[in-house]
């Protein structure tokens, strides 16, 4: 395990403060749901909502994690853990070349980042998908990281916290993706057997084989507003019954209604009631 | 005899074959040398064609109409069988069925998607395509097992769990994902064996088990074919090229690991000798089941979680 503290100051910080200083207020933001402009530095101090109509816009792992633990503290594990295309699966581009471009655009290896931080003082491992390497799509390492975080969990005597954002497996690792729904919740019996709270975030989007994994198998299922949460996507769904789908259908809210979220969390209040439903399980 | 595109040489020996058959018969005429020459080509074709099958041929050979589903099995390979219906909740779901078995006197609890066998039960079954209710049904028969300490035989041959807008209204992915949770800690011994379509989380759904088999000329992986060329390819045109690069053949998933082995089909197909198929996986259950009963329950869980624990290719940088 490699110490990497404070990295989001190193990779995030930095940077940002740079951008601020060449274009003070020049890069707008403008919201996809309401068409509301805001600076990238007052969404970024709204938690990425929109001030005018609460949208909660994508972000990735470094961002829940500066929300998340206190001081923005918080050590990466597992960071060295890097995909391989042992299928050397080629459609209109090698897999290969598709890792590739996903890391340089993003610095990223895959498509999880695991950290260990404090939140209101008591510690937790959060594994965080990040949605913007290619499309959060659960390939093996996404599927290893978990499993590494659960070890760590059991290890240290921790709890587990997943936030998933993800369009579902990565086609080009084929079966070793499927196989990673099996994996996941294979380890997550274990971290069941040893008590220790598993509490999973829902964002938009979470669809697919996450869904029908490890997103649905928390000891809370809670989600942000208005995300997309589904096993079949909405196009898929459409096609087959050939109708229009009811206006909410497989958001957040929608699926409170039907009763396989246990609540609906603003990205504001996120921390505090994670911290106290930590203190629920009194762990 | 449906023949599929690449039978098409001996679809021709064999109607040549009738044809001979019919003259013979006709006029009286003994045509029995050029009969058993054709027969003998017909024979040396098949095993050609058969020894050289593409990941795509096999995908069809998957889907053959004639293919034995889940109830023919349970026909031949159980001398006992009582259906059990409903998942207590919803609904009984037909397009996955199951029940009390006895495989030569040995009590299981069978479970396994079930495809229609014409127009009018395919509509009945779904197309084998599960809706939650199936998947809850298909855990409360395992819980049962569970309970009275009798093994389960799980038989996976889905294009897919259902993607309807009532499926997600109840949870299908919930209904997955409680599937895959249970079936990992489950104290009786698990087999699973994919007869024909193994697709995705609607497979996997009822797939987690101490031996994971596949008959010969099946598929198991993430995603169709042709659904895979729609989504990377943008067309529907690239499902060969899919199916090659997808590695979703039985000999790919047993080399990576992914299953436990491979189950051969009769020259031919399993449609073309449906009750030796009966008889082959018949005696793989027994036989497995017979090595599972000897590990201790703690211990067959712990290797169960091993297994797919283990799942997965990546590298340490
Ligand atoms: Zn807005």
């Amino acid at each position: 395990m490699s110490s990497t503290w404070f990295r989001r100051i190193k990779k995030g910080i930095s940077t940002e403060t740079k951008e601020k200083k060449e274009a003070p207020d020049g890069l707008w933001h403008k919201c996809p749901e309401c068409r509301t402009t805001v600076t990238q530095t007052a969404l970024k101090e709204n938690l990425y909502l929109c001030p005018n109509c609460n949208y909660h816009n994508r972000i990735n792992a470094i961002e829940y994690f500066d929300i998340l633990f206190d001081k923005g503290e918080y050590k990466e594990l597992f960071d060295n853990i890097a995909p391989k295309d042992e299928l050397h699966f080629v459609d209109v581009k090698p897999y290969a070349a598709r890792l590739k471009s996903a890391q340089k655009q993003t610095g990223l290896l895959d498509a999880m980042t695991v950290g260990v931080g404090e939140v209101e003082g008591k510690k937790l491992v959060v594994a965080c998908m990040n949605f913007n390497f290619i499309g959060g799509s659960m390939g093996s390492v996404v599927g290893e990281k978990i499993a590494r975080g659960i070890d760590h969990c059991i290890k240290h005597k921790l709890p587990f916290m997943i936030i998933s954002k993800s369009g579902g497996a990565r086609m080009m690792e084929s079966a070793f993706s499927l196989m990673q729904m099996a994996k996941t919740s294979a380890k997550l019996t274990q971290l069941a057997h040893a008590k220790l709270p598993y509490i999973s975030l829902m964002t938009d989007p979470t669809t697919g084989g996450v869904t029908a994994s490890f997103a649905m198998l928390g000891d809370i299922n809670i989600a942000e507003p208005k995300a997309l949460i589904g096993f079949a996507g909405p196009r898929i769904i459409k096609e087959t019954i050939k109708k229009d789908l009811p206006p909410g259908f497989q958001r957040s809210e929608f699926l409170v209604e039907k009763g396989f979220l246990d609540f609906v969390i603003n990205r504001k209040d996120l921390k505090r009631k994670l911290s106290d439903v930590m203190d629920w399980f009194g762990k | 005899m449906q023949f599929l595109d690449f039978e098409k040489p001996l679809e021709d020996l064999n109607n040549q074959l009738e044809k001979i058959k019919a003259i013979a018969e006709k006029n009286h005429v003994d045509m029995s040398a050029s009969v058993k020459e054709l027969e003998a080509s017909l024979e040396q074709t098949r095993k050609h064609i058969y020894e050289n099958l593409t990941p795509w041929q096999r995908v069809q050979l998957s889907r053959h109409p004639e293919r034995p589903y889940t109830n023919y099995y349970i026909s031949r390979v159980c001398n006992k069988f009582t259906e059990l219906f409903g998942d207590r909740n919803v609904a009984d779901d037909k397009a996955i069925v199951g029940g009390f078995a006895e495989i030569d006197g040995e009590p299981v609890m069978i479970i396994g998607h079930q495809k229609g066998t014409n127009t009018k039960m395919r509509q009945l079954r779904n197309f084998g395509m599960a809706n939650p209710e199936g998947y809850r049904k298909a855990l409360r028969l395992m819980k049962l097992a569970e309970k009275f300490d009798r093994p389960i035989v799980t038989l996976i041959d889905t294009p897919g769990a259902y993607p309807g807008l009532e499926a997600e209204e109840r949870g299908q992915g919930e209904a997955i994902a409680r599937n895959l949770f249970e079936m990992v800690n489950l104290r009786v011994p698990v087999i699973c064996i994919i007869i024909g379509e193994g697709a995705s989380g609607g497979a996997l759904g009822i797939g987690i088990g101490d031996r994971v088999v596949m008959l010969e000329n099946t598929w198991y992986t993430v995603i169709s074919p042709e659904n895979c060329s729609t989504i990377l390819w943008r067309s529907w045109d690239f499902k060969v090229q899919a199916a090659e690069q997808l590695h979703l053949t039985s000999r790919d998933m047993s080399g990576f690991g992914l299953v436990d082995g491979v189950l051969p089909e009769p020259v031919g197909g399993a449609h073309s000798q449906p009750e030796a198929m009966a008889a082959s996986l018949k005696e793989y259950v027994l036989k497995t089941l017979t090595e599972l009963k000897k590990i201790n329950p703690d211990k067959r869980i712990e290797q169960r979680i091993e297994k797919f624990s283990k799942m997965g290719f990546y590298e340490e940088v």
